[in-house]
């Protein structure tokens, strides 16, 4: 045999796989962030893993698998997450669970724990945020705790990395050692039934892998899966007049004629008890929370809403303001980069498509990264500090008149950042006609790849000093124009009774440095990264359509007429001229003139025509296109060769008002299209999503250009 | 018979009882709102649109037509 290290060998070695499971807020996703030092995503509103993320590290002898399921509630299916946690939970193979708690609030996070208790799985609880139920006067006993849940209870800090190595050492030991039964204590009632039960079960010698008492209790709370698994068993016909009895007496005793709400009463004194045995809270003077005086001014019946304008407001002043300062350097920088590299290569066609083709259309890319920051830090403080929940809060009624809930606020602001994130967030919506109605909406979001069109046409027809607040006023009309959209489709689409709308509001946390770092890192990456490939693709591409097929024809009937211009200005006329026949004669202007008719109404020229084609693959692409078309037609002056002013001498302000509302309402980037259709669960969605937006676009664009021309 | 939407601003009431559908009773359950917990009203949205309670030391938004579901008793 072959010698084999048996850590390195995936078959020998040991592995542990662990769930980890917990209500959402308890920090779990940032405990595993301290385990492993993985980048996750951290957020401070429900819903921030939407699907299971695993992480894989190593620990003494043992490769870990950590699954993070999204936080729940309960036991129940009442959102897709939950049912995704759900679903894991019971149908999918793992060693042991993590329960994550928040030590700070016990009583609510037992009811979770207290459930789990009855499953046949290893289990082992972390005791979250040790530091803040320190600071909040809140002692756990987690020795004590441990006895009598009969499973161990480990303190942590997923903030100052304390207890992380006794949790993990925990779990090595869970694993190894048998597996205990629980100390789960119900009411008199409850046991009594339980016993009955579980004397049945024995004397049949019923053969199940969950201990009898849990078998029992799982049937008495009608768990669906204990009963389906039973209900083909001969044993059945028997043992339900027992069940039917045990339910009487059990409703009987807690006044009410649902098991369901009996038992989570039962749970609930459970965990009171358990809570008044192993918590020692100091006794502090009744002083107002922070939570509580920052809730006083922030969600204020009145200034709530104001204050939170105001908030959006200054995000994009600075997205506009701050950004602008390096944007000259980089625009400085690409075009020496330009001249440069240009210089050094003697072949005219490779010159001119690294130089027209990729720089230029990259660098139209790249000049927008500091907006980008500026518009995702924004996004990740307003997730990370919990203000977004009391947005929701605030926003309910008014989304509510509109047929959306409170909750689809978060869905709608993520979309703000990239609609993919956007997408998947929805699932915290219940209903599924809700859900798809916020799905359909969400593109009016204008994500941050619109961004840069937006601060180049802004840039382009206003002043500085106005840009930003005209950057705001077209956030603004967009969500403006989603809700009505919401309207429509309620009304019409998505009919139906409205959902509940019951939510947690979060404690308010100071967000974490290195975790808006980390998220913020990730998303720039991510666009620098389809900067460099997709859209420097994309760029070649464009460039090649706008240079081919050569016209020598054409080129040879402009040499003369250049080389015999009477003056400097007349041969800068002449070059352009010929610049722009060449381009219109080429694949792309072929594209462009073709398409043109339909673009005529809203006042496009074929360039932007097909900028807005080219932008269906990614927003993006419709900047780095108009910088190569422009960059090889029409200007040519050298101290003029920005984008900005190429743009304000061949665009009319009502063609450029039309055109920023096509791009803010027609179909987002193809990756978001195809989460879309993913998450709506149909590609018949993605279609009903492409007329919707392409029609609403074409008839707000027509709208936009023709009053535009009457006013101006 | 009184319930969470007629409450005041700082008011301090126990439950008596759910009378939402199966589903949402789950919901409000498992946020620890059931027979017995006492809830503080906090605050009022715009139009008492949405109330913010305290269950515990939970904040929990709700709707008026789900405050409405329940019925409490001053304390």
């Amino acid at each position: 045999m072959n010698e084999i290290d048996p850590k390195a060998c995936p078959v020998v070695a040991k592995h542990i796989k662990v769930a980890l499971v917990g209500q959402p807020n308890v920090g779990k996703s940032m405990l595993i962030n301290s385990v492993s030092n993985a980048h996750l995503h951290v957020g401070n509103f429900s819903g921030v893993t939407v699907d299971k993320t695993e992480v894989l590290f190593d620990y003494k002898d043992y490769h870990f698998t950590v699954v993070d399921l999204p936080g729940t509630y309960a036991f129940t299916d009442y959102t897709i997450e939950e049912r995704v946690t759900h679903n894991y939970l019971i149908g999918q193979e793992y060693d042991l669970i993590i329960n994550v708690l928040d030590s700070t609030n016990l009583e609510k996070n037992l009811q979770l724990t207290s459930e789990l208790l009855t499953m046949n799985k290893k289990l082992i609880v972390a005791l979250n945020m040790s530091d803040e139920a320190d600071n909040e006067g809140i002692n756990i006993n987690s020795e004590y705790m441990s006895e009598l849940l009969g499973i161990r209870c480990v303190k942590v800090s997923a903030v100052t990395k304390m207890g992380i190595e006794e949790l993990i050492d925990g779990v090595i030991s869970t694993y190894e050692e048998e597996k205990t039964d629980s100390k789960l204590i119900f009411s008199e009632a409850v046991e009594e039934e339980a016993a009955k039960i579980v004397d049945y079960l024995s004397k049949h010698k019923h053969e199940a892998s969950n201990s009898y008492r849990n078998i029992a209790i799982n049937l008495l709370k009608n768990n669906k899966n204990t009963y389906a698994r039973l209900h083909d068993d001969p044993i059945w016909t028997e043992l339900q007049p027992i069940l039917i009895n045990a339910s009487k007496h059990i409703e009987l005793h807690h006044n009410s004629d649902d098991i369901k709400e009996a038992f989570a009463e039962e749970y609930a004194s459970f965990n009171r008890g358990i809570v008044a045995e192993v918590v020692e809270q100091k006794v502090q003077e009744e002083k107002v929370s922070l939570t509580d005086r920052i809730d006083g001014l922030l969600i204020h019946s009145f200034w709530g809403i104001p204050i939170f304008l105001f908030f959006m407001w200054g995000l994009f002043q600075l997205t506009f303001e701050i950004g602008a300062i390096p944007m000259d350097y980089i625009d400085m920088f690409f075009a020496w980069l330009g001249e440069t590299i240009g210089s050094t290569i003697s072949n005219e066609d490779m010159r001119s498509l690294v130089v027209d083709g990729i720089i230029a259309g990259v660098g139209a890319v790249i000049l927008f990264v500091p907006n980008i920051i500026i518009l995702f830090i924004g996004i990740a403080l307003l997730e990370s500090t919990g203000y977004m929940s009391r947005v929701a809060f605030l926003l309910d009624g008014f989304f509510h008149k509109f047929g959306l809930h409170g909750q689809s606020f978060i869905p709608l602001v993520t979309g703000f950042g990239c609609s993919i994130p956007a997408y998947m967030s929805a699932r915290i919506l219940k209903n599924d006609r809700d859900r798809l109605l916020t799905l359909f909406i969400i593109g009016f979001m204008s994500c941050g790849a619109r961004l840069p069109v937006y601060v180049l046409f802004a840039g382009a027809f206003f002043s500085p000093e106005m840009a930003g607040n005209v950057l705001f006023a077209i956030y603004i009309s967009g969500a403006m124009l989603g809700l009505l959209a919401a309207k429509l489709l309620k009304l019409t689409a998505f009919k139906g009774v409205d959902e509940p709308f019951v939510m947690e509001m979060p404690k308010y946390r100071l967000p974490s440095l290195k975790l808006v770092y980390h998220t913020v890192l990730t998303k720039t990456m991510m666009y620098l990264k389809k900067a460099g490939t997709f859209i420097a693709a994309a760029s070649m591409l464009i460039w090649f359509l706008s240079n081919y097929p050569h016209n020598t024809a054409l080129e040879e009937s402009f040499t003369s007429k250049i080389e015999n211009a009477q003056s400097e200005d007349e041969r800068v006329t002449q070059e352009n001229l010929l610049a722009e026949a060449l381009l219109e004669q080429s694949y792309l202007g072929t594209i462009g003139k073709f398409s043109e008719p339909i673009f005529t109404p809203l006042g496009f020229d074929w360039k932007m025509s097909v900028a807005l084609q080219t932008g269906l693959a990614a927003k993006e692409v419709v900047v780095s296109t108009l910088g190569v078309l422009y960059a090889l037609g029409g200007d040519v002056d050298e101290e003029n060769k920005s984008l900005v002013n190429a743009i304000s001498k061949n665009i009319s302000f009502a063609s450029a008002v039309a055109f920023i509302v096509v791009i803010m309402i027609y179909l987002p980037c193809l990756a978001a299209s195809i989460v879309f259709t993913r998450e709506a669960g149909h590609i018949k969605y993605f279609f009903y999503l492409f007329m919707f937006t392409s029609i609403t676009a074409y008839i707000m664009a027509f709208l936009a250009y023709n009053i535009t021309k009457m006013i101006v | 018979m009184k319930t969470l939407l007629d409450c005041h601003k700082a008011c301090m009431v126990k439950v008596i009882k759910l009378n939402a559908k199966d589903d949402l009773k789950q919901r409000l359950i498992s946020f620890g709102i059931m027979k017995e917990s006492l809830i503080e009203v906090l605050e009022h949205a715009p139009a008492k649109s949405t109330i913010e309670i305290r269950v515990g030391k939970m904040r929990i938004a709700l709707r008026a037509q789900e405050a409405k579901l329940i019925e409490v008793e001053k304390i």
